[in-house]
């Protein structure tokens, strides 16, 4: 993960974000985590992963995130993210599409 | 080589179990404990394959089956993580193990008496976890609710089928509390070392030879002394 709080993106969204919270992870770093760890998931390079954008379909969508990888993902998720998912966090909106995950995952950190 | 062993059952009777091993009678003799449950499908290729590359390097090496699990006809729902830790013993002492090696939650059995190494351990309550929820997001894709919370309750007191697997009560509990265990000399491998990601990930089943051959090279090597 870079260091770096994504000095080449300078929207305001992510420096308000990121200096409200005080956020270790910015907008960027947390998309490219989130894609490595679906590419480790789906055994895809990173240039694949790296193609998903906020509408591509997860769940239900790719016949490889069966419940169990699913459940893998999200796992690996918590160790990796540092965050806690409890059963409620768990519905169709977020697991259907990779920007609906995003959104749950940024939600989790600026709640920490 | 395929053989088989005979693990000792808590009622003073043994059971036939599956024993696969690269047996050439040298120095170096590696008890392979394998990753449980849902993990043990997706880990079996890769276990295998670390002990090809264990064979080419010189060292020898063993993979009990333990009752319950994989070609075992003895039901998985009566075994207890003690009960497969002594067999584990037992098994140390039947082919002469002079190191082990865990992968995964093969840590929960780890002998006591071995050094060895722990490559990505895991703990009993993770293990559980990643089942337990994989459970529940398939019964919401049913329309059913299911809570983990209900549902540790029921395995706690009952046992619960997790993933195809039918785990009793005791093992539940013990699981849920379940540590690796850090023996003698014991050194844990993170995934890093290894180059990509744990396979444990995958859906499917998978191989990796680079994978492999890096894990063999460390166990193969100067000992645990590092």
């Amino acid at each position: 993960m870079s260091t770096q709080p994504a000095t080449g993106e300078s929207s305001a969204e992510h420096e308000t974000a990121d200096q409200k919270s005080g956020l270790p992870m910015s907008r960027v770093a947390l998309d490219s985590e989130l894609k490595s760890i679906i590419a480790d998931v789906l055994g895809v390079d990173a240039d694949e992963a790296d193609a998903l954008n906020a509408d591509s379909g997860l769940f239900g969508h790719m016949p490889e995130l069966d419940s169990m990888a699913v459940a893998g993902l999200l796992t690996e998720m918590e160790d990796r993210l540092d965050i806690v998912i409890e059963d409620d966090d768990v519905d169709g909106e977020m697991l259907e599409t990779y920007g609906g995950l995003l959104a749950f995952a940024e939600g989790k950190l600026s709640e920490a | 080589m395929i053989a088989s062993w005979q693990a000792p059952l808590s009622s003073g009777k043994s059971s036939e179990e599956l024993l696969v091993s690269y047996d050439e009678g040298r120095e170096r003799r590696v008890l392979i404990l394998p990753a449980l449950f849902d993990e043990a499908n997706k880990l079996r290729r890769l276990t295998v394959q670390v002990m090809r590359q264990l064979d080419l390097s010189g060292v020898d090496s063993f993979l009990p089956d333990m009752p319950g699990v994989n070609e075992s006809l003895a039901p998985l729902s009566s075994q207890t993580l003690m009960g497969w830790r002594s067999q584990v013993n037992a098994a140390a002492k039947n082919v002469s193990a002079t190191h082990f090696l865990s992968i995964r939650a093969g840590a929960l059995m780890a002998p006591s008496d071995l050094p060895g190494w722990h490559y990505a351990p895991q703990t009993g309550a993770k293990v559980l976890r990643a089942m337990i929820r994989a459970r529940t997001i398939a019964a919401r894709e049913d329309g059913r609710e299911e809570s983990s919370e209900q549902l540790l309750e029921t395995g706690r007191r009952d046992g619960l089928t997790l993933a195809g697997w039918t785990i009793g009560g005791e093992m539940f509990r013990e699981l849920e509390t379940a540590e690796p265990i850090a023996a003698g000399a014991a050194a844990t491998i993170a995934q890093k070392e290894l180059g990509g990601a744990g396979l444990w990930l995958r859906a499917e089943p998978d191989e990796d030879d680079a994978q492999a051959a890096a894990l063999a090279n460390i166990v193969a090597g100067q000992g645990t002394e590092t």
